[in-house]
């Protein structure tokens, strides 16, 4: 495994990740992905959500939810794909793979958050 | 056969018997293990439509416009709906297991398990109530 010394860090961000997952993406999906959608309820208008975006608290708590979020479901896809596939033989190229995409996927909520204002 | 037996770097010895890559269909709590964990795709997804409502959010009204469309597309809806029911997959087993990963003491004394677990499930209608009411509010 490359960087065994990194292995606590990931685990404790695959923990606090689990629990910002937990807490705030099941009502947001339910909101945005299936209940807008479908009519149950009526969206939000274009300024109300720009001023909620604009705020710096919003701002911030979106910002650790995407990071640690991503974070956590790396590491547990990579540990999935160590069980459920047996391939350890690809086990640096997963590694990459899994923080990489979550790092590429941080940087663009970091982009997308600096620009809101 | 005998190649394949040969020792490499992550099996020195092969004492064990070959595990099927299958063997996550074999019981139902493998298969319930398994889907648990993947649960994680699902995360990632919510995360990065997230991001694509901010972004339209943020390129304007006609924008925000064209992602609520989007948004209610019959194959768009459908992954989120999957996506839903694997993210409440993911916050029901994580707060399950709560009292296992946390040792909380008060005066001593373990807080016993079931109260850490109720005291997850309300910390998330909490949070859950106050997003409703942040994006509902007019």
């Amino acid at each position: 495994m490359p960087r065994r010394s990194a292995e606590p860090l990931l685990w404790l961000v695959f923990s606090v990740g689990g629990v910002v997952a937990a807490m705030l993406i099941p009502s947001l999906l339910f909101l945005f992905g299936v209940a807008f959608p479908l009519g149950w309820l009526s969206p939000p208008s274009h300024e109300h959500l720009l001023a909620l975006l604009r705020h710096p608290l919003t701002r911030l708590v979106f910002f650790m939810l995407c990071t640690l979020s991503l974070f956590h479901a790396a590491h547990r896809f990579r540990y999935t794909l160590y069980d459920g596939l047996q391939i350890k033989h690809l086990n640096e190229m997963i590694f990459v793979l899994c923080y990489g995409g979550a790092l590429a996927g941080s940087l663009w909520a970091a982009y997308l958050l600096l620009h809101a204002g | 056969m005998s190649e394949r037996l040969a020792p490499t770097e992550y099996h020195p010895r092969w004492f064990r018997r070959r595990v099927s890559t299958y063997w996550w269909l074999e019981r139902r709590s493998y298969l319930a293990f398994i889907l648990r964990e993947l649960s994680s795709v699902f995360v990632a997804w919510s995360v990065a439509y997230l991001l694509l409502l901010v972004r339209a959010v943020i390129q304007g009204h006609s924008r925000y416009d064209q992602f609520l469309a989007w948004s209610s597309r019959p194959f768009v809806l459908v992954i989120n709906i999957v996506s839903l029911s694997f993210v409440a997959l993911h916050a029901i087993t994580w707060f399950n297991l709560a009292p296992q990963a946390m040792v909380i003491r008060v005066l001593g004394k373990r807080v016993p398990g079931p109260l850490i677990m109720a005291s997850n499930y309300v910390a998330w209608a909490i949070s859950s109530a106050l997003v409703v009411w942040l994006v509902l509010r007019t």
